[in-house]
């Protein structure tokens, strides 16, 4: 494996070259990680639009892919911090439950669905159906987000410095939503809320960890549940 | 004197019964539709339409308790490194932690290990109940998500990709509030005593292009070990059989209109989707016309009762069942020792179905920590394996009568229809008869 070798000596990053080797042998060798292993550093090389990559690790690496992904990257990370250095296809970090995913480029549709912890940031665009379902993630769009987004989104906290489109946290539990510019639309049960300080601090802590600098908390509106819809009520019919 | 005449009988309309009528009055009393589990209770074609052809001279049969007759069975054997080895045809069906209590979950598992069969999730999460007493456990991905992480589809046997239920296909469901006790608000990352939604669709695939990706997904993540199901609400089996297949399932498990649900709308569970018994030859026709009959198993499900069900569903093609309702009674549920207490919920033990109110007196359906005491695990786990080594007899002795040494040897030439319905759902000929209807014959 010569570009291994190469890059090994470089940079002491375990290279994969998807061109050399295949998805499989690279999720293999991420599941074979023990915990305390010293091959913290992966360099993913050649993904050219690969689904499920680097899926399902558990172990606190970090790994590099270079270029874009397909379906599904990251999804159900548990622990590692992923840095696509490209865009990514629909489903990144699908129910990831710790660690981080970063896309330095655009994110197709359900990004960061139904996730349970860790941090999703998207540099660029995310699509359709951001966040959706989430449940304790947080993610942080700097750009802008398309429509159903955060449907019935249980908890975590979604940070948007562009707009959003339709619908936004229709059916919403218990989740945040932050929007720095404006709303198509609402979802039902879903309204404006008042910005306290203590989601003031919540939402600078957030744009600190997803590495945002020059953007003012107080620059965000929040949104969050009506929790009109909690309990089934008939009166409530026309909601539905 | 005057002349009377005489009094004719009230005579109710079949249209509008005691029945309907009822409901007409609930529905404009309070405002909502019924919400209720127990799948559907009308009468539909089912396995009671057809029967079995002995042997007499055209066929040979094997001696009773003496010749073997074999009921193993292996499922997932398409792509995964480790298939699932079951000792008898049938399984478990996915019902939640929520909808049952933990003494319940942990009696199936007990249950099924002894009998050496594969117990399933359900929409809820894997509890340690059911994963410490189950030898094989299939861990259901379903649209909510509600408890799915990596460490538990690690621990699975199968996983089980659910598209839709027999009771309801298409439709989500709702976990009332009143059901949601700590435990089962953390696992599901909802407050506490909200009603709880569970999504009628996969909020990150949108077809069967998609759901391709995804089972490679979970492949990828559980490193190509476990076999992958999907499990489909019996509505189009023809279609739906094949593109699951196309999708690269390694078990389709098609789950008939008699299936359970924890609570649904009565009016879904009664007019939604289609009897098992019309299921069945549609979904084996996908899988011979794509040459993967018996390469891809095929698990059928929905008011499966007795050996004799199960006889005739594996003739038909199938094979292995689940159960899911019937394994609920076995272990206690809808007992007459509770009718005291099935009365004063306005019911009567064998017709109790409000499985979503956690009131349920045997202890199964509930999250009342009082009412689950009722539930001895191990005893009930027992019944379980009872109920289920009965089954496998009953089903034995058919199979032997019609000179097979194996379950899986039965075929659709051992059965004859009592009703033309049936017989045209079966695809067997009515009784007497060579004619099946639909096809060429006198």
């Amino acid at each position: 494996m010569p570009a291994t070798s190469k890059a090994m000596r470089d940079s002491h990053a375990r290279v994969f070259d998807l061109d050399i080797l295949s998805l499989r042998e690279l999720n293999q060798a991420l599941h074979n990680l023990a915990p305390g292993s010293n091959e913290t550093a992966w360099e993913v090389l050649n993904p050219k639009g690969n689904h499920s990559v680097a899926v399902g690790v558990d172990q606190p690496v970090s790994i590099d892919v270079r270029g874009s992904v397909g379906y599904y990257c990251g999804g159900m990370n548990s622990g590692s911090t992923i840095t696509v250095h490209g865009s990514a296809g629909p489903g990144v970090g699908e129910n990831m439950m710790a660690g981080s995913i970063v896309i330095k480029g655009d994110a197709s549709q359900y990004a960061g669905a139904t996730g349970k912890g860790g941090l999703l940031v998207i540099e660029g665009n995310a699509s359709s159906r951001c966040g959706i379902s989430m449940k304790g993630i947080d993610i942080v769009v700097h750009g802008n987000i398309g429509h159903m987004s955060a449907f019935m989104a249980q908890s975590g906290n979604l940070v948007v410095l562009g707009d959003a489109g339709d619908a936004l946290g229709d059916s919403i539990y218990e989740a945040r939503l932050f929007v720095r510019g404006k709303v198509d639309s609402l979802g039902a049960d879903c309204i404006a809320k008042e910005m306290r300080p203590e989601h003031l601090e919540l939402l600078q802590g957030l744009l600190d960890r997803a590495g945002v600098t020059g953007v003012k908390p107080s620059e965000f509106k929040r949104y969050g549940s009506a929790r009109t819809l909690y309990n089934f009520n008939i009166d409530n019919a026309d909601a539905y | 004197m005057t002349y009377r005449n005489p009094p004719t009988t009230p005579r109710k309309s079949a249209t509008f019964d005691d029945y309907t009528l009822s409901e007409i009055r609930r529905a404009a009393a309070t405002g909502i539709y019924d919400i209720r589990g127990a799948g559907a209770k009308r009468k539909l074609p089912h396995f009671d339409d057809l029967l079995f052809l002995g042997a007499s001279i055209s066929r040979y049969p094997l001696e009773g308790y003496r010749e073997r007759c074999d009921t193993s069975v292996v499922l997932g054997s398409r792509h995964a490194k480790k298939p699932i080895e079951l000792k008898i045809p049938i399984t478990i069906a996915g019902m939640s932690f929520g909808s049952l209590s933990g003494p319940a979950k942990e009696a199936l598992g007990r249950g099924a290990t002894l009998a050496g069969t594969s117990t399933t999730t359900g929409d809820g999460g894997m509890t340690e109940e059911e994963r410490g007493h189950s030898k094989q456990l299939v861990y259901q991905y379903l649209p909510s998500r509600y408890g799915m992480n990596l460490r538990d589809l690690r621990r699975a046997d199968a996983i089980e990709v659910v598209v839709g239920q027999g009771a309801k296909p298409g439709g989500g469901g709702m976990l009332l509030g009143q059901k949601i006790s700590d435990r089962v608000a953390e696992m599901r990352t909802l407050p506490k005593g909200i009603d709880q939604r569970s999504a009628s669709r996969h909020p990150d695939w949108t077809g069967p292009d998609d759901l391709e990706i995804k089972i490679l997904e979970l492949r990828e993540i559980t490193d190509w070990e476990k076999p992958i199901y999907v499990k489909v609400g019996g509505a189009r089996p023809y279609y739906d059989t094949a593109l699951a297949v196309k999708a690269g399932a390694d078990v389709v498990v098609v789950d008939g209109m008699q299936g359970g649900t924890a609570a649904t709308q009565e009016v879904f569970i009664e007019n939604v989707g289609q009897p098992t018994l019309a299921c069945i030859r549609p979904a084996v026709q996908a899988l011979q016309d794509l040459g993967m009959h018996r390469k891809v198993q095929l698990i059928v499900s929905g008011g499966i009762r007795n050996g004799a069900d199960v006889a005739k569903a594996l003739a038909l093609g199938v094979d292995a069942v689940s159960i899911g309702t019937a394994a609920l009674v076995a272990l206690g549920d809808n007992d007459p020792r509770w009718e005291a207490e099935y009365n004063e919920l306005g019911t009567t033990s064998g017709a109790y179905d409000d499985w979503h109110e956690g009131k349920d007196p045997a202890g199964i359906t509930t999250q009342d920590p009082e009412l689950m005491k009722r539930v001895d695990p191990v005893a009930a786990g027992r019944r379980l394996a009872n109920y289920l080594k009965v089954m496998t007899l009953e089903a034995q002795t058919i199979a032997r009568a019609c000179g097979k040494n194996s379950l899986h040897n039965l075929e659709p030439e051992d059965l004859v229809a009592l009703t033309i319905e049936a017989a045209a759902m079966a695809g067997v000929p009515l009784a007497g008869t060579n004619w099946i209807p639909g096809k060429n014959g006198f």
